[in-house]
């Protein structure tokens, strides 16, 4: 603890275009930070916990802003604000979804600043991690909040390798549900990747959240038109209604036909793995079915399987089971 | 009774400037060649300073001074230390710096080698109380206010059926009862018995506790966030090193103390140290957020048991209760003795005995917060009344109400019986149910909608609200203002100004014409108990009301000196002295101050009143000859303690599948005599409330027991309610039955109103689930989901500071 007070100095960079930019991540690679809303950034540096020698600051990027529509769907830029996301009228027209969970996060000064990146981007709320300890996460040899005394109510039911904190992210369960592509820029050119691929756990890289590396850029998110005008539900469950992350959320895409059977569906739970997770039983319980109160309860309850509480979160097991079951029974168009 | 001023609303002259961001608070002031204060904090729960080497932070240029614990004051312990030399809590400040800028200051932080002796530590008070238990403090593991540092250890049989639940209860620090506690246990027709716990929770003030401080002319002057004025003078003064009469105070504002600034704080006395030693240039130091989680203050939690009997009628025949505070690891604050003393003045047991102690912990220093004991209490025992309502099959407000304290009632506090000033609960009760409408209301419970399920419950709290023995000091000036001097703080209740609207009806000013002097202590302020203990309203009134007499029978003799006749042959009108019998015959105000400085003597405060406290006599002093000078010491009687009530309703729906708490209509009714501002307490009635969904619903401390190391230390971890978390419906009364022994019939309430809100929703959600209480706080959702499904739940039987 010592001190957590502060900013240390470090080399700030403003570049104007996204070549610039990655240009940048390419010089400095793991010593440089990026910086967009800057939400949980500054926390971490005045903190003094991470300490970058090189900030680049995305702000200034016009071209990583906005939505547009293409032929395809529609494709996000990378700092489009939660805000831009909550209220743009496409979204809240063909992918309410998204715009349901961008107004979801934390405060609408927070959504103000914070950016669709940088969101999907975020790093793990751990409190062991956040307070500086070194855990594996922070590149030390142990896990703090694993053990007999670890205070994890917060903390992961699936996937545990080594660390246990969960995406913290409502945006990223949204972005798996909707198969949303996330295109990532380097500087030899630029690679796409499903939101599935993009959220990584612990046994691939323990001290990221996505497969974004160093010397990348996540510039833009596309979203198909696989569901657009489905059946969609989103819910957080958090402990107080406004600047709180999730103990579970849950986002649903559900495509019928005129005569109600679920052509298409796609579940995703936030808060329960280090990743959103999907649930294959799930998604074949309700494909191909009409879905009614009971079919939805067996889909939840389907969730549990698997399920391995640590001390303080084994409440996560019946509320997942109960989000996903009002996921599929209360999706809207 | 009719008032000009009393009872009606306005606009105290501080409130642009806390709407506009022009109010100062310390952190925004500065001075020439201001200087910047860092701390360095322990990192460990407990372990003692080997050694200190500054050497390589001295060198950094830019750094102008450090201090450890050796260039500050000691006090005995418990005392809370400025600077330690044994960290008793992750977070203890251990040594300051300061320097040209806040980047310096931090550099040279990182750059001091600390050398630390580890030392066991403890989180729990009944780990601490088991045999072979931790120590918090290595002089021991029990302490409070009064109650000196010593080590208790239970035994193994007194943690018999301890794994089921039930609360040891080895040998108390503390012990009282009146009556005959077998007999009523024996007359009851149901006994009910409860283990509970209540967790700490954080302070949550806005405005972190940060201090600037320099000294001139001998002089300190230090800006701090505190919310009382004349009170923390003296305390301020030993922490700084000086006399009361070299001490300089400036807190003009308050952004939230809640208790924690009552009394001034060791930590506000660095930056003087600091600035002692740079040779008396200003030093400010910022308190962040973390820092003002870690060392800034909590409430105490409750770890308790209690034994309740009743008669066929509802009536409370005999209580015997058990309350082990966590106390942190310093002094504290007597939380435990509220827990006894509120259960006695709320449910009015015909017979009660009461054992406490306050057991140290290595968790951040408590002190008291809103309701300190009492609202914990409320919200351990109000549920457990319900419980005994459904075993008599009694109505939830019939049992509360035959109970409830009245104007008969009596008062305990483990030495003697004693009376209430005035109480109304019944009242507060009977017009809460009608606002609510409780009949109509209590038939929602268990009701279906969706998956949503109704509950309904009522809460009562009580906290002492009002002193008296302090000292009134008020001028009419030449320009025929009044000015009333006042010593309370304004901690952000408006008190300070509406308190002082008795003085201008007195004399019957219009509040254009008074001018309220506070905020400095160089003002020139009389000797006023601090602002804490929802004592303000009550006691300030009577001061300013003593003060307002003693200026009115001035004038009136002036009067008589200046056109004739005697004093009682005059009256006020206009601010005017005016004949009786000849309306024509009159004098300005501002001609009886002119009249009062040539008199001297009494009239301009040359000759003072020999019972006033020495501070008060020193202002007066300075101020004498300037006008006519009303000052007294309130003498006024007081038949007994004064208590401020509150009762609560509330109806909740809880949502089945998610555990979702959403409390949709609160109805708070105060007793608090007659209402002295209505703004006032509508706003005291909404954030007191607010403040109780938290404690309720979310709030609570935190830590990692092996680590000893605190989980929340931002708002976002330790969650205070947010807008969003309010009802749609939130209304608010008052009994408005005057108080017997206030001169306006004004009592204070500030306190109960947060204990009667946390425990009308818990037991709205207790309704809501068909009868399953929890006997822990907060009443987090896990614990609902869990319920909700028969799951156990995560923490161990009245384990503390946990999730």
């Amino acid at each position: 603890m010592m001190i957590k007070d502060v900013i240390p100095g470090f080399e700030l960079f403003k570049p104007k275009t996204v070549a610039e930019a990655v240009a940048l991540v390419e010089r400095y690679k793991k010593d440089a930070w990026k910086m967009a809303g800057g939400n949980d950034s500054i926390a971490w540096f005045k903190d003094r916990v991470k300490r970058p020698k090189q900030v680049i600051d995305l702000s200034g990027i016009a071209e990583m802003k906005g939505v547009k529509e293409t032929p395809d769907g529609i494709e996000i830029g990378a700092l489009a604000t939660l805000t831009d996301i909550e209220k743009s009228p496409v979204i809240r027209k063909s992918y309410r979804l998204l715009s349901d969970a961008a107004g979801a996060v934390a405060s609408p000064q927070i959504r103000n600043s914070g950016t669709v990146g940088g969101n999907v981007n975020q790093d793990a709320r751990c409190w062991y991690y956040r307070a500086g300890l070194p855990c594996y996460r922070a590149g030390g040899t142990t896990c703090f909040s694993d053990t007999p005394e670890g205070q994890n109510r917060e903390h992961a039911i699936f996937d545990a390798a080594r660390c246990v904190a969960v995406t913290p992210s409502d945006l990223a369960p949204v972005m798996v549900a909707l198969d949303a592509k996330m295109v990532i820029r380097h500087a030899k050119g630029e690679r796409v990747v499903s939101a599935e691929e993009f959220f990584i756990g612990p046994r691939i890289d323990i001290t990221k959240m996505t497969q974004v590396k160093d010397n990348e850029l996540l510039v833009a998110i596309r979203i198909p038109k696989t569901f657009a005008g489905a059946n969609f539900y989103f819910e957080k469950v958090t402990d107080r209604n406004a600047w709180d992350f999730p103990l579970v959320n849950v986002a649903s895409a559900l495509k019928t036909d005129a005569g109600g059977v679920v052509q298409e569906c796609r579940v995703a739970v936030g808060g329960v793995a280090c990743t959103p997770k999907r649930f294959a039983a799930v998604e074949d319980t309700v494909k191909g079915k009409k879905v009614d109160a009971a079919l939805a309860k067996i889909a939840g309850e389907a969730t549990g399987r698997g399920a391995r509480p640590l001390n303080y979160n084994h409440f996560k097991v019946p509320l997942m089971a109960n989000l996903v079951t009002r996921a599929v029974r209360d999706a809207k168009a | 009774m009719a008032y000009d001023l009393v009872g009606k609303n306005f606009i105290p002259h501080d409130m642009v400037a806390k709407v506009t961001g022009a109010a100062k608070y310390s952190e925004d002031f500065q001075a020439e060649g201001m200087l910047h204060a860092k701390l360095l904090l322990s990192p460990m729960p407990h372990a003692r300073v080997r050694s200190i080497d500054t050497s390589a932070a001295m060198k950094i240029k830019g750094v102008v001074a450090i201090i450890t614990p050796d260039d500050v004051p000691q006090f005995p312990p418990p005392a809370d230390p400025i600077l330690y030399k044994e960290a008793t809590f992750a977070g203890a400040p251990l040594l300051a710096v300061a320097a040209e800028s806040e980047a310096i200051a931090a550099q040279a932080i990182e750059a001091i080698k600390v050398d630390l002796e580890q030392l066991k530590h403890v989180v729990d008070p009944l780990d601490s109380l088991y045999p072979g238990g931790n120590n918090a403090f290595t002089g021991g593991n029990v302490a409070n206010v009064r109650l000196p540092l010593q080590t208790i250890k239970w035994t193994a049989q007194d943690f018999q059926g301890f794994d089921q639940g039930k609360m040891p209860m080895g040998k108390p620090a503390e012990e009282w009862k009146y009556g005959d506690l077998d007999e009523g246990f024996k007359k009851a027709k149901v006994v009910v018995e409860r283990s509970f716990l209540t967790a700490g929770t954080s302070h949550h003030s806005m405005e972190p506790r940060s201090a600037m401080a320099y000294w001139q002319n001998g002089k300190v002057y230090l800006h701090g966030s505190l919310q009382s004025q004349s009170f923390g003078i003296p305390p301020l003064a030993r922490l700084c090193g000086v006399k009361p009469e070299d001490m300089v105070f400036i807190a003009e504002f308050c952004g939230g103390g809640f208790g924690s600034k009552g009394n001034p704080y060791p930590i506000m006395a660095v930056p003087a140290h600091l600035s002692k030693k740079a040779n008396g240039r200003p030093v400010m130091m910022r308190i962040t957020r973390e820092e003002e989680y870690l060392l800034g203050s909590g409430r105490a939690g409750f770890q308790g048991w209690v034994k309740m009997g009743f008669a066929e009628n509802g009536r409370m025949t005999a209580m015997d209760l058990y309350c082990v505070q966590d106390n942190g690891p310093n002094m504290g604050f007597w939380d435990f003795r509220n827990c006894g003393h509120s259960a006695m003045v709320v449910f009015q047991p015909e017979a009660m005995r009461f054992r406490g102690m306050s057991v140290l912990t290595n968790t951040p220093p408590r002190g008291p917060q809103r309701g300190p004991g009492e609202n914990q209490t409320s919200m351990a025992l109000e549920p457990i009344i319900d419980e005994a309502a459904k075993m008599l099959g009694m109505d939830k407000l019939a049992i509360r109400r035959i109970n409830a304290p009245d104007n008969d009632g009596f008062d305990f506090e483990g030495q003697h019986m004693g009376k209430f000033t005035s109480a109304y609960l019944k009242d507060a009760l009977d017009k809460g149910a009608e606002v609510f409408n409780w009949d109509a209301k209590k038939k929602l419970s268990g009701q279906r909608n969706g998956n949503k399920v109704s509950g309904v419950g009522i809460g009562q709290a009580f906290h002492a609200a009002g002193s008296n023995g302090f000292d009134g000091l008020i001028r009419i000036m030449p320009d025929g203002k009044l000015y009333v001097h006042s010593g309370v703080g304004n901690l952000g209740t408006y008190s300070y100004a509406s308190t002082a609207r008795v003085a201008a009806e007195v004399l019957g000013y219009k509040w254009e014409n008074v001018v309220v002097v506070n905020g400095r202590s160089d003002k020139h302020l009389p000797w006023m108990i601090g602002q804490f203990g929802s004592n303000t309203a009550y006691t300030a009134t009577r001061t300013n009301y003593v003060a307002a007499q003693d200026a009115k029978n001035k004038l009136l003799e002036i009067a008589a000196q200046a056109l004739g006749g005697a004093a009682g042959d005059y009256d006020l009108k206009g601010e005017r002295v005016v004949s009786k019998a000849d309306p024509s015959k009159s004098m300005s105000f501002a001609d009886a101050a002119k009249k009062a400085v040539e008199l001297g003597g009494k009239f301009s405060g040359k000759e003072l009143p020999g019972d006033i406290n020495p501070l008060t006599r020193a202002s007066a002093t300075a101020l004498a000859g300037t006008g006519l000078m009303g000052v007294a010491k309130d003498t006024l009687a007081k038949r007994g303690m004064v208590p401020g009530l509150c009762a609560g309703f509330c109806h909740v729906e809880v949502d089945v599948e998610t555990g979702d708490v959403e409390i949709k209509e609160y109805v708070g009714v105060a007793d608090c005599g007659t209402v002295l501002h209505p703004d006032g307490l509508q706003s005291q009635m909404h954030g007191g409330a607010i403040m109780g969904f938290g404690l309720a619903l979310t709030e609570r401390i935190v830590y990692d027991h092996a680590l000893g190391l605190p989980a929340n230390v931002g708002f976002d971890q330790a969650k205070p309610p947010t807008y969003l978390d309010m009802p749609k419906i939130f209304k608010w009364a008052a009994a408005e039955k005057p108080d017997r022994d206030n001169p306006v019939g004004v009592k204070g309430v500030g306190e109960p109103i947060q204990g009667a809100a946390a425990a009308a929703v818990i037991n709205a959600i207790s309704d809501a689930l068909g009868g399953h209480y929890f006997h822990r706080t907060p009443v987090v959702r896990d614990m609902i989901v869990n319920a909700l499904n028969k799951r156990p739940q995560s923490y161990r039987p009245l384990q503390a500071n946990t999730m």
